[in-house]
């Protein structure tokens, strides 16, 4: 009886456009919910530090390997907040990196694909990033304040990101042959895996009904997509890139672009654990995390020590 | 040898040794023990690179032949470099790197106070902007050297043995030739045997801290005033060096 009335409460805000906060009453599905979303999205800047961290030793200048660390660094600082944010609804964030190197909490796919040439570097920025914008403006809007303060500071860093990545791309395609091959190259192989990003068709994705009810989604999977692709085709053009999608075309009475299906098959197999990288990802993030065990075990032996001090000075 | 020349040296000298620092600790990136070590770790990369970036810029101006910095730092061969060579030290583990950068930065450290008052602009204010920068990197390599010594018995012995394995490579960092010589002449440079007194005294200290022991004294490597360098550093120069070689003509 007690419970039916505090989800009415708790509803009654959400319509309201009142924010949760950590220590408000909300329903168990809605807190497990968030759960997952906010570590997975941790896990997703943690684990994108890596496909990217696969070039700074080969930036091309020094202004180039200045940005791309800075730009990692900031991915890392994302991780941060997003950790904290995810700590509110009361399970660590040693709890929740577990989740992710058992294999129970998962990560974007999208960086489960290689890195292979600088190229790349443009391609995830200017389309992973911007994918991600897409989907993070959005959840300014979301229900749980912590998340929801995340966003607003995350997203601002994000479009930078996507800036610097575009004009990676932009300066390559205007570039030697070799150069623009690279681009097209890059755009050819992130297209497709950027645009899955937003998740199965509305249709087919199961979760969506309480996130939407309660919030936490303010915009469909489908609604994102179409928003991502709208503003990014213009941008392939006024480089001279070809999006490798021959449906792609301007629908006049939707106001929108056509595309072509997606390959559902290769999505899944991806989440599955069988992309290119996963076990590489997962495997280097499980390494780096043992080879620091003695560093931390360090730290907090010797913290120990200074607080005995402190107790008998 | 002009004065000129060698100053040109002299930044190639402290812009190298920021490059392949800074280059050697963005190699951190997604290894740290912890996040914010990640994040510390590329923000001391950053102010090193950063450096390096000034100082092949300033070369490339005495030098008045046109060089940018992407010239020096993409387009000189491993016996070109007059990095220490204590910076072009692998990684190894994390008290392998603690190890390494508190050594360098408390020469950075008191080399740059010293610097702040060089007769040449540049240099001045080059060593006053990068001494603060510096001053967090020696912070941070001063408390780590000290979590690690004074922790556990395994990061203790771990982290001892570090600083013994970088040892011999400190002499390098107070080598001086004519170069040297010539620009304390003209209060551009500063004697570096006065740094040496200072660097010990900040060493020792330290590793007092840490519950340490320094290092007996070893047969020291030399190497870096005539760019002779560790295997290490070829290999280092050609992963970064790796796109400008093979797409010359190329802008990025
Ligand atoms: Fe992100
Ligand atoms: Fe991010
Ligand atoms: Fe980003």
């Amino acid at each position: 009886m007690e419970d039916s009335k505090k989800l009415e409460e708790f509803q009654a805000k959400i319509d309201a456009e009142i924010k949760i906060e950590p220590k408000d009453w909300m329903p168990e599905d809605y807190k497990k919910h968030l759960q997952r979303q906010i570590s997975q999205h941790a896990h997703s800047e943690v684990i994108g530090m890596q496909p990217e961290g696969n070039w700074i030793s080969r930036a091309p200048s020094l202004r180039a390997k200045v940005v791309l660390l800075a730009k990692i660094q900031d991915e890392a600082g994302h991780g941060q907040y997003l950790y904290s944010a995810a700590e509110t609804l009361g399970k660590s964030r040693d709890e929740y990196i577990e989740e992710l190197q058992s294999g129970k909490a998962k990560y974007s796919s999208i960086f489960n694909y290689p890195t292979l040439t600088w190229a790349d570097m443009g391609a995830v920025g200017w389309l992973v990033d911007g994918a991600a914008i897409v989907n993070q403006v959005s959840l300014q809007r979301t229900s749980y304040g912590p998340y929801s303060r995340a966003m607003v500071r995350i997203c601002k860093e994000e479009s930078f990101h996507q800036r610097q990545g575009y004009e990676i791309m932009a300066t390559m395609a205007k570039g030697t042959p070799e150069q623009k091959a690279m681009a097209q190259d890059a755009l050819n192989r992130f297209w497709w895996p950027s645009i899955m990003m937003f998740g199965p068709h509305d249709s087919d994705s199961p979760n969506t009904g309480n996130a939407v009810k309660w919030k936490i989604k303010r915009e469909t999977n489908d609604e994102l997509r179409q928003k991502f692709i709208d503003k990014t085709v213009q941008q392939a053009e006024v480089i001279g890139l070809t999006i490798p999608d021959p449906d792609l075309k301007w629908n006049e009475a939707r106001g929108h672009y056509d595309f072509g299906e997606m390959d559902w098959d290769e999505f899944w197999r991806v989440v599955k654990g069988n992309g290119p990288c996963n076990k590489q990802r997962l495997n280097h993030h499980k390494k780096a995390h043992q080879k620091g065990a003695w560093v931390r075990e360090a730290a907090i032996a010797y913290a120990k020590k200074q607080k005995a001090k402190q107790l008998v000075a | 040898m002009t004065t000129n020349e060698a100053l040109i040296n002299y930044c190639l000298r402290l812009g190298d040794s920021s490059l392949i620092l800074g280059q050697r600790m963005s190699e951190w990136c997604s290894n740290g023990p912890i996040l914010e070590e990640d994040i510390a770790m590329t923000n001391i990369a950053l102010d090193l690179i950063g450096q390096s970036r000034t100082m092949l810029t300033y070369a490339g101006k005495l030098e008045g032949k046109g060089r940018t910095e992407d010239d020096f730092a993409y387009k000189r061969e491993e016996r070109e470099f007059y990095n220490t060579l204590l910076s072009e030290r692998p990684n190894g583990h994390f008290g392998d790197t603690v190890a390494r950068n508190f050594l360098h930065s408390a020469f950075f450290y008191h080399l740059f106070q010293a610097l702040k008052n060089s007769k040449d602009e540049m240099i001045a204010a080059h060593a006053a902007k990068s001494i603060k920068e510096v001053t967090y990197h020696l912070r941070h390599s001063s408390e780590w050297l000290v979590r690690l010594g004074d922790g556990t018995e395994e990061s203790h012995n771990k982290v001892q043995e570090s600083l013994n394995d970088m040892w011999e490579f400190t002499g390098d960092l107070f080598e001086m030739n004519e170069v040297d010589e010539l620009l304390i002449k003209e209060g551009i440079a500063v004697d570096l045997t006065e740094i040496k007194k200072e660097w010990d005294k900040t060493v020792n200290q330290v590793i007092e801290r840490a519950t340490l022991n320094r290092p007996e004294e070893c047969y020291m490597q030399t190497g870096r005033l005539n760019a002779i360098h560790s295997e290490y550093l070829g290999h280092l120069i050609a992963e970064m060096q790796f796109l400008q070689r093979a797409y010359p003509e190329a802008q990025w």
